[in-house]
């Protein structure tokens, strides 16, 4: 509340200083005054002339507004907390190496809190709102389905990082993470192969949601098409938090016995160390059973106890343990960046497939802005088809018209200090394939010569 | 041997490793090579099929472990056939060496590598070193292998033999073997032989078969058990606190959360200041800390919040479901999200009671903490003076104040006692679960079902619901899946909860409403 008496107190504290203005002034105070007005006025002039100048190059210079919508709080803030410091990572790269069209990038963060609702009231707030030109965000498929609507109602442009079950094929989205075909078909094929050891009898193992209940659909109907009997494929699904995996490891060591099995995880989150604890303490091992998870990489395994998983494998497109310069410097930056900005665990943070992910939508992003010369998202969408770039991971190029990226698959031992050994990489990129050719062989996928999603002939 | 086919083997095996620019300095003194050898080991890199695979037999017939860095050595230089065509060699020697291990756990694995491998060269090997194991459930294995190995044999005798072998052990691993076995009886011609083999088949199938059921069931029992010595550990702070005190305490969990960050926190002290030999007693220190800790946080709970919200179940409810999601953030912002706590090495793994029933240590060892717990609150709540003081206050609060008991002073001691086994039962759960803030949330509801089954205010009454629920899910389990089990039994607690609505074990007399 304002004091009352205030105004009347602070008219009568003026009024003397009023007085003392009308006071005329003297001859001598008049030239000084002249000659400091002449002064000023030359140097306003002066200014002037440079302040039109700075005013002409900052309309250029004005910054591009793009949007990070990831989780910072709540239970997907473990994984998505990275995801949002290696975009301001690049973009921070991006704006020293003098910004994108000569102007710098904002990026404009947002916390939609693990909270389905709040990702889509978040992603309006950031199109319509603040009107950035794109968005990089989200983890979770419920996540990226609650804000589908949003952004093609307002036609935005999204860059979603992670791995995911595919059966999408929006307009508004360029999936930079790996379609089911590029992750769990290769690494089930790895399995059946020789090399990979010729195994006969899968379970499929997952937390009962939408992620993992499609991709064992379509493994379940890969499977069956090259001639896996029924009986060898088993398919359970547990509650999310599940902890109490006795019996479901039971099963498995019947289901194992006689040799030639291997579990297929998708089990998430923090149900996966109780599993394999489980597994270690009924006396299966990586050789007897291998378990082959597509939910769980470097930045999980960073605060896991890793003894129970030693030898186990996982399907990714990227480690953190790829051998070449580029990669090598890529890990040193990110970890330089988060001692640098006192982020939490500083330089003992790790990289992952999604964050690499995450990290090359952004150049992705960028090339195409500079091929299309602005950043209006029609124009950019266009130029963003068959875009290449030296990711850490080595080169991928996002498709000619299908919104998903071309990628290598590897497969992974896990080891004990949370890394992965490389067994296993495929000839080159793979195609993405957001529609399987096993449970949806007639459809596909083409924003070029079809609208979407069409039926092929 | 003379000198001559020693210079021959050294030569041949120069040749071999061509590429292998490495000196070896063990080829040349004194265990030289046979000339076979270094040719197996040329071959090794051949074109053709049938050479490769010849020379892997002789390599693995020899089992030299003195060419394992050769091998080694090639493997790393050498191309992808190259790698392919060594490993199942290398493989064999190294388990062949592993039998003679010192660790039982690494015979045995050793032994079940050679069982699935396929090589009839190792039969000798396993049957050899089963003759002198000791270790029981080594010897086991290394039995079951060698008949699985001899059971892939041509020659019907020992097919026959074989049979009867596996059938005898109970062997789970001979069943996809057995069975094709078995199948072929349908289809073969009439040579008696195979006849034979095919009955004796079925016959030690039967076998397998019925003890197979036998030890699934003895399992779902331990498992029941094991589930319900968790429920009954996690509930027993919640009995006490709810059950004798009627405190709705929705930051229970939370104090169980406590427990178990403390036992991390020991851990990580044990780590950073005392020598690695002594990291494993961790554990045991753990277990005192946390009580404490839990309940010295449960008495600053109790004298801040809970004494204001004595008789008013609601508010309880809401002020401590407040704090509940005060103390998750504050651990999130500590912690960070995921944090691990090594289970001391003798707390890994797990013993074999007999065939095919595997028992883990971590779980025997939660089983026997939860019954040392209730004794523990048995004997403090009928056998000593807080107890009898506890249970005044709880039966008549006015009556004991005007007897002179100070009933806040017991208030706060039960409350901090309940907190305590909180902090307990978050200690133990670290042995089978991650360290995480959300870590009550996942408890905290079993908790409350088993006390409100059970009764509340009755001891017996959880210890009996929570075996009820524990073994009911667990007899579920195994045929509905786990999502509908937990449905089921979510089901099965609301219909009793209808016909008995104060739980199996009601407190009966006039002040049970009070």
């Amino acid at each position: 509340m304002k004091n009352p008496h205030e105004p009347a107190q602070s008219l009568e504290t003026i009024k003397p200083h009023k007085e003392e203005h009308r006071r005329q002034p003297s001859r001598r105070e008049f030239l000084v005054n002249g000659t400091k007005a002449a002064a000023g006025i030359g140097v306003a002039a002066l200014l002037g002339n440079l302040g039109q100048w700075a005013l002409s190059y900052a309309a250029d210079k004005e910054p591009i507004k793009i949007g990070v919508l990831h989780s910072l709080s709540g239970t997907m803030a473990i994984s998505e907390v990275s995801l949002r410091d290696v975009v301001l990572m690049a973009v921070e790269e991006i704006n020293a190496k003098g910004g994108v069209l000569g102007r710098p990038l904002k990026p404009v963060v947002v916390d939609p809190a693990s909270n389905w609702d709040l990702f889509a009231e978040k992603a309006k707030q950031l199109l319509v709102q603040d009107k950035v030109a794109v968005v990089f965000g989200c983890w979770t498929s419920v996540s990226r389905k609650s804000v589908l609507p949003v952004f093609e109602k307002n036609n935005g442009l999204l860059f979603y990082p992670v791995q995911y079950e595919g059966e999408e094929c929006s307009h508004n989205v360029f999936y930079t993470g790996a379609a089911v075909n590029q992750q769990a078909v290769p690494a089930v094929e790895y399995l059946m192969s020789k090399e990979g050891g010729a195994y006969k009898k899968f379970y499929l193992l997952g937390t009962d949601y939408v992620y993992p209940r499609t991709t064992n659909k379509i493994l379940r109907a890969m499977l069956l098409a090259k001639k896996v009997p029924a009986a060898n494929i088993m398919e359970e699904y547990t509650p999310f938090h599940h902890q109490d995996y006795q019996t479901i490891v039971g099963k498995i060591k019947k289901f194992a016995a006689g040799g030639g099995a291997c579990v297929i995880s998708t089990i998430n989150g923090d149900s996966n160390v109780p599993f394999y604890k489980e597994f270690a303490n009924q006396g299966l091992r990586a050789e007897d059973a291998p378990i082959m998870a597509f939910s769980v990489a470097e930045d999980e395994l960073r605060g896991m106890d890793t003894t129970a998983l030693v030898g186990h494998l996982a399907a990714w497109n990227y480690y953190q343990s790829v051998d070449t310069a580029h990669n090598k410097q890529f890990v040193s930056n990110f970890k330089a960046y988060c001692k640098k900005n006192n982020l939490p665990d500083g330089d003992k943070r790790v990289t992952d497939d999604p964050i690499e992910a995450a990290y090359f939508g952004v150049h992705v992003w960028k090339q195409a802005v500079e091929k299309a010369g602005k950043t209006d998202v029609d124009a950019v969408r266009k130029s963003v088809y068959g875009q290449k770039f030296l990711a850490p991971g080595g080169e991928i190029m996002m498709d000619e018209a299908n919104h998903h990226t071309h990628k290598p698959v590897l497969i992974g031992e896990i080891l004990k200090d949370g890394q992965f050994k490389e067994v296993w990489r495929s000839k080159g990129l793979v195609k993405p394939e957001p529609w399987s050719e096993y449970t949806n062989p007639e459809k596909g996928c083409d924003w070029v010569k079809h609208q979407g999603t069409y039926k092929k002939t | 041997m003379n000198a001559t086919a020693f210079f021959l083997a050294a030569l041949t095996i120069a040749v071999a490793l061509a590429q292998v620019e490495t000196a070896r300095a063990d080829a040349p003194s004194g265990t030289a090579r046979s000339p076979a050898v270094g040719q197996a080991l040329a071959d090794l890199g051949s074109r053709e099929d049938a050479v490769r695979e010849g020379a892997a037999r002789l390599l693995i017939k020899e089992a030299d472990e003195s060419l394992l860095p050769a091998l080694e050595q090639m493997r790393t230089d050498g191309d992808r056939s190259l790698r392919m065509a060594i490993k199942p060699v290398a493989d064999a020697i190294r388990n062949r060496a592993k039998l003679r291990d010192a660790d039982p756990d690494i015979r045995r694995s050793a032994a079940n590598d050679l069982g699935s491998s396929g090589l009839t060269e190792a039969i000798p090997w396993l049957e050899q070193a089963a003759a002198g194991e000791t270790h029981r459930w080594a010897r086991y294995t290394m039995q079951e292998a060698a008949a699985l190995l001899r059971l892939a044999s041509p020659d019907p005798t020992a097919k026959l033999a074989a049979a009867s072998v596996l059938g005898e052990l109970r062997s789970q691993n001979a069943v996809p073997a057995l069975k094709e076995l078995a199948q072929r009886a349908t289809e073969s011609g009439p040579d008696p032989d195979q006849k034979r083999v095919e009955l004796a088949a079925a016959d030690a199938l039967e076998r397998i078969e019925t003890w197979s059921a036998w030890s699934t069931a003895i399992e779902t029992i331990f498992r029941g058990i094991s589930l319900s010595s968790i429920l009954l550990i996690m509930s027993l702070g919640l009995a006490v606190v709810f059950g004798l005190m009627g405190v709705i305490n929705m930051a229970h969990g939370e104090l169980m959360m406590v427990g178990a960050y403390t036992t991390f926190v020991m851990q990580a002290c044990f780590k950073a200041y005392l020598p690695t030999e002594w990291f494993d007693q961790y554990f045991l220190a753990a277990m005192p800390a946390a009580f404490l800790t839990a309940a010295l946080v449960g008495l600053v709970l109790e004298m801040t919040i809970i004494r204001f919200l004595y008789g008013r179940p609601l508010e309880t409810m809401l002020a401590t479901w407040g704090v509940s999601l005060i103390f998750i953030q504050t651990a999130r912002v500590y912690f960070g999200d995921l944090t691990s706590v090594t289970a001391p090495t003798w707390l890994n793994g797990g013993a074999q009671a007999m065939v095919g029933v595997y028992l883990p240590y971590n779980r025997l060892f939660i089983i026997v903490l939860s019954t040392i717990c209730v004794v523990a609150i048995y004997l403090l709540l009928f056998r000593s003076g807080l107890g009898l003081r506890v249970r005044a206050v709880t039966q008549n609060r006015s009556m004991s104040a005007c007897l002179g008991i100070p009933t806040r002073k017991v208030d706060a001691y039960t409350f901090a006692f309940g907190s305590g086994l909180a902090g307990i039962a978050g200690w133990a759960l670290t042995l089978v679960g991650n360290v995480e803030p959300g870590l009550g949330q996942n408890y905290i509801v079993d908790s409350f079902m088993v006390v409100v089954t059970g009764g509340v205010g009755k001891l017996a009454g959880t210890i009996v619901a929570s075996l009820g629920i524990g073994g009911l899910n667990k007899l579920l389990e195994p045929s509905m899946g786990a999502v509908y089990a937990k449905v089921l039994i979510l089901v099965f607690v609301i219909l009793f909860l209808q016909r008995r609505p104060s739980g199996l074990f009601a407190v009966k007399g006039r002040h049970a409403d009070a």
